[in-house]
């Protein structure tokens, strides 16, 4: 397996020991803290809706190896592991999920709305598709000024569906800008299974009727995924043309705390459990000996604590002045 | 059609004759000469010249980058531009109509007015919409509905209304200059009013309401294309002895309130003059204003001429019936203050 180089934030070859480790660590993290995440659902710490990764780590891990810092990112309502994966601090997500002013958004957001100037992370936004728009006009920004950057924009199966879709993948095919669109195609649209809200249900299909480059890969993988993200990737900045990839993954957790999963059978969540990412990779990297128990016990180790770190940090936060509550609804006068 | 308001300055030098459409065109290729993060998108605004003729001319003089035709999608080209905003960019989006805007509903409204509060103050939107909107061209209910009203009723965002020409030409610039989402609204039967404008003009505040006409005997609250049937009411009234003096709101929101409970607190009477439908209008938002602020300076309850509530009718006398007519503020007024002598 061959990866390009050149990227500031390019880990070393894609199968050096190091590298592989700080995936399987990636997606460890993002799965810990959303177990955790779970149990303080439970405890009434965090409130809302709460949508979990688990099961979907290898698509958000493996293609933000491919972004530079200049990249701009656009994701879902169901965004802690694209955060977690560009590096917003755990400390801060944390928080914002208890509704603390030390929030990454000072509590205003909660889980659905995590947003981060320095990292270029555009939320967080829970209106399906709505998203899509939003990264065609960042990656005009980035057109009329000629700066070679893109914008990656997560979208779930379900937003194919949506008019804003549609409108979207014409507008960056017209306007050729340049957009990596990351599918996370879970098969669910809440509960609606893919057949029941496509038909056809090919998904590159339809980036392809629009003109758009395209890729499936196995989103299960996070190697796969990683190839082709580092391998496209390049391409949109350099030409300016946007690229959509499909993820094949699956959810393992239920769409929100709200959800009793009437609508899939148990049976079919434990056979994709069989292909958990981090499972796979972990198997992959003891057969090579890359990988000993007792690093897989440091990477635990080092997990619990920075998620017990960030719970103290949550925890220890303050709650916003309620006569701050108008503050941000129009833009303050600098100072 | 000026209605006798006095639009030179002592130190304007030049004026020159113009039109709505023409102040509103000059004001986008200022824009767009004067910041280079400047572009106008919006549909058929390029070589169709705009559907009421707004843009013409404009992509020739000022290329493709800067006038960009868009496909139909209002959705899709108004979450562009808040991206190209959040990019750096300081886009105008034309939208056709303010109907068609419902399209983008969802853009305006769940990102653009929602993306500074949600992100706890991280990420403004330095966006601006354009739209036409209102009646009296007979082109039925899809195309005729003046939904401003429901705009100003969203936090985040701010709603611009330019009545005269010095606010056609100057409101762009100040809604490109402010750092959050601001909608233009544009009624179409003003884009053929002409008048006298100072060559030099410019940027004028988007904040204040304005005294268009001074009267004593009673205040007629108005914005857009009303205005110029209150100022007519006015004149009508005058003969009659009474001195109405009428308000230009020119913002919805925020709205300037100080400046109609001034005037009521002088006149003691208020009527409000909106295109929009009556029920969970502006217009209701206003007289609920009056009434919580100024209930004391009354000597007459507010009153208020909407349109009719029906969806507005292709036939011109049905249409003319469901809008408010000059004819029916002076009625209006003419029984309120014979109420009371």
């Amino acid at each position: 397996m061959k990866k390009k180089h050149g990227t500031a934030q390019a880990p070393a070859a894609v199968n050096s020991h190091q590298h592989l480790r700080d995936l399987l660590y990636q997606m460890l993290r993002i799965r810990r803290f959303e177990d955790k995440c779970a149990e303080l659902y439970s405890d009434m710490k965090i409130r809302g809706f709460l949508h979990l990764y688990n099961g979907e780590e290898a698509v958000a891990v493996g293609v933000m190896q491919a972004l530079n810092p200049e990249d701009a990112i656009v994701a879902t309502y169901r965004e802690h592991g694209q955060a977690l994966a560009r590096g917003i601090s755990m400390n801060t997500i944390m928080a914002e999920m208890f509704g603390k002013q030390e929030g990454c958004c000072r509590g205003r957001g909660g889980s659905m709305h995590l947003f981060n100037k320095e990292h270029r992370f555009y939320g967080g936004n829970a209106i399906v598709g709505g998203g899509l728009p939003l990264a065609v006009g960042l990656a005009l920004a980035d057109k009329k000024l000629d700066r070679k950057r893109l914008t990656c924009c997560f979208l779930g199966d379900g937003a194919m569906a949506e008019g804003e879709f549609h409108e979207s993948m014409n507008l960056a095919a017209l306007w050729q800008v340049p957009v990596l669109f990351v599918c996370e195609n879970n098969q669910y649209a809440m509960g609606t299974a893919l057949k029941y809200s496509h038909a056809v249900t090919n998904l590159v299909q339809k980036a392809a009727s629009y003109g758009i480059d395209h890729a499936a890969v196995d989103g299960m993988d996070v190697l796969a995924v990683e190839e082709v993200a580092q391998k496209v990737a390049p391409a949109i900045r350099e030409t300016g043309k946007p690229f959509f990839l499909e993820c094949t993954t699956y959810r393992f957790r239920a769409h929100s705390m709200f959800d009793a999963e009437l609508y899939r059978e148990k049976a079919e969540v434990e056979q994709w459990k069989q292909r958990c990412p981090i499972a796979t990779l972990t198997q992959q990297l003891k057969e090579q000996e890359k990988i000993s128990d007792a690093d897989l016990e440091a990477i635990e180790q080092l997990i619990h604590q920075e998620i017990n770190h960030a719970i103290a940090f949550a925890e220890a936060g303050t709650w916003e002045p309620v006569e701050e509550l108008t503050r941000f609804v129009y833009s303050e006068p600098s100072i | 059609m000026n209605y006798g308001i006095d639009t030179s300055t002592d130190n304007s030098p030049l004026m020159i004759r113009t039109t709505y459409r023409e102040a509103v065109r000059d004001a986008i290729r200022e824009a767009i000469l004067k910041d280079d993060r400047v572009f106008l998108m919006g549909e058929d605004v390029g070589r169709y010249g705009g559907a009421f003729g707004v843009t013409k001319g404009l992509l020739q003089e000022l290329g493709p980058d800067k006038i960009m035709d868009t496909p139909l999608c209002e959705s899709g080209f108004t979450g562009a531009g808040i991206g190209a905003a959040l990019g750096g960019m300081r886009p105008i989006v034309e939208v056709m109509t303010v109907n068609f805007s419902l399209l983008a509903a969802d853009q305006i409204l769940n990102t653009a007015a929602t993306y500074l509060h949600m992100s706890g103050g991280l990420f403004n939107v330095p966006l601006v919409i354009r739209m036409g909107t209102g009646g009296g061209k007979q082109l039925a209910a899809q195309h005729s509905h003046s939904l401003e009203g429901w705009y100003a009723h969203i936090p985040g965002i701010k709603v611009l209304t330019p009545a005269v020409l010095e606010d056609a030409r100057g409101m762009l610039w100040s809604a490109l200059e402010d750092p959050d989402p601001v909608l233009i609204f544009e009624n179409t039967l003003l884009y053929n009013m002409e008048g006298q404008l100072p060559a030099n003009a410019g940027a004028v505040d988007i904040d204040r309401a304005c005294i268009r006409r001074v009267g004593r005997d009673v205040t007629l609250i108005s914005y857009s294309a009303s205005l110029f049937k209150a100022l007519e009411a006015a004149e009508t009234l005058a003969q009659e002895g009474i001195e109405a003096e009428v308000i230009d709101l020119r913002v919805l929101r925020p709205l300037d309130e100080a400046t109609f409970l001034n005037s009521v607190a002088k006149t003691h009477r208020a009527v409000i003059i909106d295109e929009g439908w009556r029920s969970g209008s502006i217009s209701a938002e206003i007289s609920a204003r009056i009434t919580e602020k100024a209930f004391y300076d009354l000597d007459d309850p507010v009153e208020r001429i909407c349109a009719a509530e029906v969806p507005v009718p292709y036939a011109s006398h049905l249409e003319q019936a469901a809008l408010p007519q000059a004819a029916t503020i002076v009625n209006t007024v003419r029984r309120m203050v014979t109420r009371h002598g």
